[in-house]
């Protein structure tokens, strides 16, 4: 790692000196961005100053992911205005987007797992020969040189990238940002897979950069970190900018209160909880690497909310608990019996069911028709001694659709054609189809529209009603809030807190899942 | 959501427009079909009677039994290649046991068997150690013909009981032939497991989104699996035909066959990226490839002219769909 703590360059002036006082290098201004049925970013502006972190900060949701996909030319903004130092820019292209000299550090590195360091670092620009072949000695040379520079020289650069640490791949990632020169760096969750100690190897690479001049994003869902790294912040909310300052004016409890606070956007329903016997009781559930010793208990007719940030485990302990992936340890017991699910299908036959997150990818069959779709788990009901019965089906997924109102033209059509909104309802009417005795519901309402989400919620309240139990994975606060009899907060695979949702406010929610001490 | 209005009424199915049937794929088979038929008829005065009618069938029966189950391994996402080298030591088995003093009741079970356990061997490879099926089917394929070619060298089995001759041989009424009626009944059995039972809808589930399908509670594995030996126990099957047909067993027999079943398929309009395709048009594709075969036959067209014909079948089958999808959504968007 960073061998030497203090590179010399360190002690050197900053070449911008004073916060905020310096022009801003990259200033976006009234970004607007929609996809089909959802408005991703509403009239947001953001200013990177250079020598400065900024960090961006936001739930799930709020749009930042947007933003940077719409900063590395990604997407293309509906409106608004991009300029770096002062001059009007457009990105088209993620190639266009690295000419002007934007680079981004991803979570999960962007770079080739089977190239070296050294091509990593110079693909695409990199030293050629006078024969137009590419000068290998002087592009080990060079890498070798900017590893050094950054105080990385430890890292072989003829290495291949596959064989590096997660915090060894960020060194070559920043690498490759100075080698092009890139004036503005976006780290986008960098410590999201690090150890405690690569972190402060990181930070100090943050602070190099910063002595560079280089105009850095911080993104983040970790307080501790943004108080410690960042100079400015902006607060997103719902896909619009509710916040911006000097991270120095701002307390936490102020921030958590700009991402969290807002108009109320849609009513949730109202209802009256009759919570019953214990359904599913979950204790000592352990994975290698996902999450440990987890427990709880899920009642009749209650809806038990998952809340924590993106990593925290709580998919992969729905998974497990569905049978999709295996335990190391711990049981599982549904109405007074232990199960062992080995397959989805073992979990639907037991009467749990998990309707995941992934809608497209794990949800929906796309290419087949809505009602087909629809029996697909439920397909043992459907036919006689494995024959089709059509009728059955069309009657099965009319049933359905229709408590959840669907929009589609017909039962036939591809569930392809429909928006998000309904293909989420044909996700929940297949997993309903098969009457189970306990939904997992993996972020219901992301990416849906308004009208849709209302639906949803409306349906989880009619089923609670009948007597079904419900548990909702949630990264939407006001969902959690307004839906839950009670909440798990989980963080780092471990349940951190478990609350009963009585004059409960995400500000506890979001220092909890944060690790703040309220 | 009790004083929401009544839910609105969405139909089962709209009435599909006349336009739709006439332009689908097993539309436009039947209209080629027509065509080779009728140059094939201008072309040779042979070409308009029962009996060379009959013998066309025998271009393409073999082939066509495979294709059934390779388009429902198709549809799932799958492919065997192997099936070629299949036939091969299904066939020197066959050949081994009749030099044993086997009968023939005894060789069609040699045969099937030997095929079914050769489909499952792949099915193994591909569910349980999660191996790509093209690489694993390329490895048997040379794995199976191997075996053939080191047990036969450059000999031959000759001298099948003259009972086993039926079966590639013999006519169940007037010119129709064994073969022939087999790979009727067999299309109807097909035709049934892939459209009409809950087995069929997995299949083309899992040709869809395998991920989804498994979260629906589909065995994926079981049933790509069952698909495999399905797959091989045609290739049994059609083994037994071959041999019977051509009463010697070498190792080169059947040799590049499963291009040809794979074109088959794909000609039937099923797509190469899996999830889509009917037997229907699998079946008309195979009269097709036999009216094509035979025509050119008749014309004394030279083997080699066949085999760069059906390559070229091959890659436009499987480029047109491709193309076709491209154009109507740049058009689209």
């Amino acid at each position: 790692m960073l061998v030497d703590p203090h590179p010399a360059h360190f002690v050197r002036d900053p070449p911008h000196k004073g916060e905020g006082k310096a022009a801003p290098r990259l200033t976006l201004s009234g970004i607007s961005k929609s996809f089909p049925g959802v408005r991703a970013l509403h009239d947001v502006s953001l200013s990177l100053y250079p020598g400065q972190v900024t960090a961006l900060i936001g739930e799930n949701g709020a749009g930042k992911s947007t933003l940077v996909k719409i900063m590395t030319g990604i997407y293309q903004p509906d409106a608004g205005t991009i300029s770096i130092d002062g001059q009007a820019v457009t990105l088209p292209s993620a190639h266009a987007a690295f000419g002007h000299g934007i680079t981004a550090i991803h979570q999960e590195t962007v770079l080739f797992d089977d190239l070296t360091v050294a091509e990593n670092i110079l693909l695409g620009h990199a030293p050629r020969s006078r024969f137009g072949t590419i000068d290998w000695r002087t592009m080990r040379k060079n890498a070798r040189e900017v590893l050094n520079t950054m105080g990385a020289g430890h890292i072989d650069a003829d290495a291949r990238l596959k064989d590096l640490g997660i915090a060894n791949k960020h060194l070559v990632a920043v690498a490759r940002a100075m080698s092009i020169d890139a004036q503005i760096v976006i780290m986008d969750e960098p410590t999201a897979a690090l150890s405690l100690k690569e972190i402060e190897e990181l930070f100090l690479l943050v602070e190099f950069l910063k002595s560079e001049g280089k105009a850095i994003l911080f993104i983040s869902h970790k307080f501790d970190e943004i108080y410690r790294i960042a100079d400015r912040y902006t607060v997103f909310r719902d896909g619009e900018m509710v916040g911006e300052g000097l991270i120095r004016d701002a307390g936490q409890s102020q921030i958590v209160r700009m991402m969290v606070g807002r108009a109320v956007d849609h009513i949730f329903p109202q209802r009256k909880a009759e919570i019953g016997a214990p359904v599913l009781a979950v204790s000592g559930l352990s994975h290698p690497t996902e999450f440990d010793d987890i427990g709880f208990e899920l009642h009749r007719g209650e809806i038990l909310g998952f809340y924590g940030l993106v990593g925290a485990g709580r998919s992969e302990v729905m998974q497990a608990i569905s049978g999709i992936t295996r335990t190391s340890s711990g049981t599982i017991t549904l109405e007074g019996k232990a199960i062992v699910p080995k397959s989805a299908a073992d979990s639907i036959d037991a009467g749990i069911v998990y309707v995941p997150e992934e809608r497209g990818k794990q949800g929906v069959v796309i290419g087949l028709p809505i009602f087909q779709n629809i029996s697909l788990p439920s397909l043992k009901r459907t036919s006689k001694s494995g024959v089709l019965r059509l009728a059955e089906e069309f009657a099965l997924a009319r049933s359905y659709t229709e408590r959840l109102d669907l929009r589609a033209s017909s039962l036939s059509q591809d569930v392809g054609t429909l928006s998000g909104g309904n293909q989420q309802k044909i996700v929940i009417a297949k997993w309903l189809a098969t009457t189970p005795k306990v939904i997992i519901l993996d972020e219901p309402t992301k990416g849906i529209d308004i009208g849709s989400k209302a639906a949803v919620h409306g349906f989880m309240a009619e089923l609670v009603a009948q007597g079904l139990s419900v548990i909702m994975v949630s990264s939407e606060l006001p969902e959690i809030l307004g839906m839950s009899d009670r909440v798990v907060v989980m963080r780092e695979g471990r349940i951190a807190s478990v609350y009963d949702n009585k004059r409960l406010d995400a500000e506890t929610l979001v220092k909890t899942a944060a690790g703040i001490a309220a | 959501m009790t004083d929401t209005p009544a839910p609105r009424y969405i139909p089962d199915r709209l009435d599909k427009p006349l336009n739709a049937a006439i332009f689908s794929w097993e539309a436009l088979l039947v209209a080629v079909a027509v065509a080779i038929f009728a140059v094939n008829s201008f072309a040779s005065p042979y070409f308009l009677d029962v009996w060379s009618l009959s013998d066309l069938t025998f271009n393409f029966t073999e082939k066509a039994l495979i294709a059934l189950a390779m388009a429902l391994l198709i549809i799932s996402g799958e492919i065997d290649l192997s099936v070629a080298a299949i036939i091969a030591l299904a066939s020197t088995m066959m050949g081994m046991a009749m030099q044993a003093g086997a009968g023939t009741p005894v060789l069609v079970a040699i045969g099937i068997l030997v095929g079914l356990g050769c489909g499952a061997f792949n099915g193994l490879l591909v569910t349980r150690l999660g191996l790509p099926s093209i690489v694993v089917t390329i490895g048997t394929m040379s794995l199976f013909r191997g075996i053939a070619f080191i047990v036969l060298g450059d000999q031959a089995y000759k001298g099948y009981p003259s009972s086993f001759a039926f079966f590639g041989q013999g006519y169940v009424w007037w010119v129709v032939s064994f073969e022939l009626t087999l790979f009727l009944v067999a299309a109807v059995i097909y035709w049934f497991l892939l459209h009409r039972t809950s087995f069929g809808r997995r299949v083309f589930a899992i040709g869809n989104n395998p991920v989804a399908a498994q979260f629906s509670g589909v065995r994926v594995g079981r049933i790509k699996f069952i698909l495999f030996c399905l797959t091989g126990l045609m290739a049994g099957i059609a083994s037994v035909l071959i041999t019977s047909r051509l009463g010697s067993t070498r190792p080169s027999i059947a040799q590049g066959y499963e291009l040809e079943v794979i074109t088959m398929v794909v000609l039937g309009g099923v797509s190469i990226l899996g999830g889509a395709g009917s037997i229907v048009g699998v079946v008309l594709a195979a009269f097709i490839m036999g009216l094509v075969t035979f025509g050119l036959g008749l014309l004394n067209v030279p083997g080699i002219v066949m085999s760069i014909f059906i390559g070229l079948l091959l890659i436009i089958v499987i480029a047109l769909p491709i193309v076709w999808r491209r154009v109507r959504r740049e058009r689209l968007t």
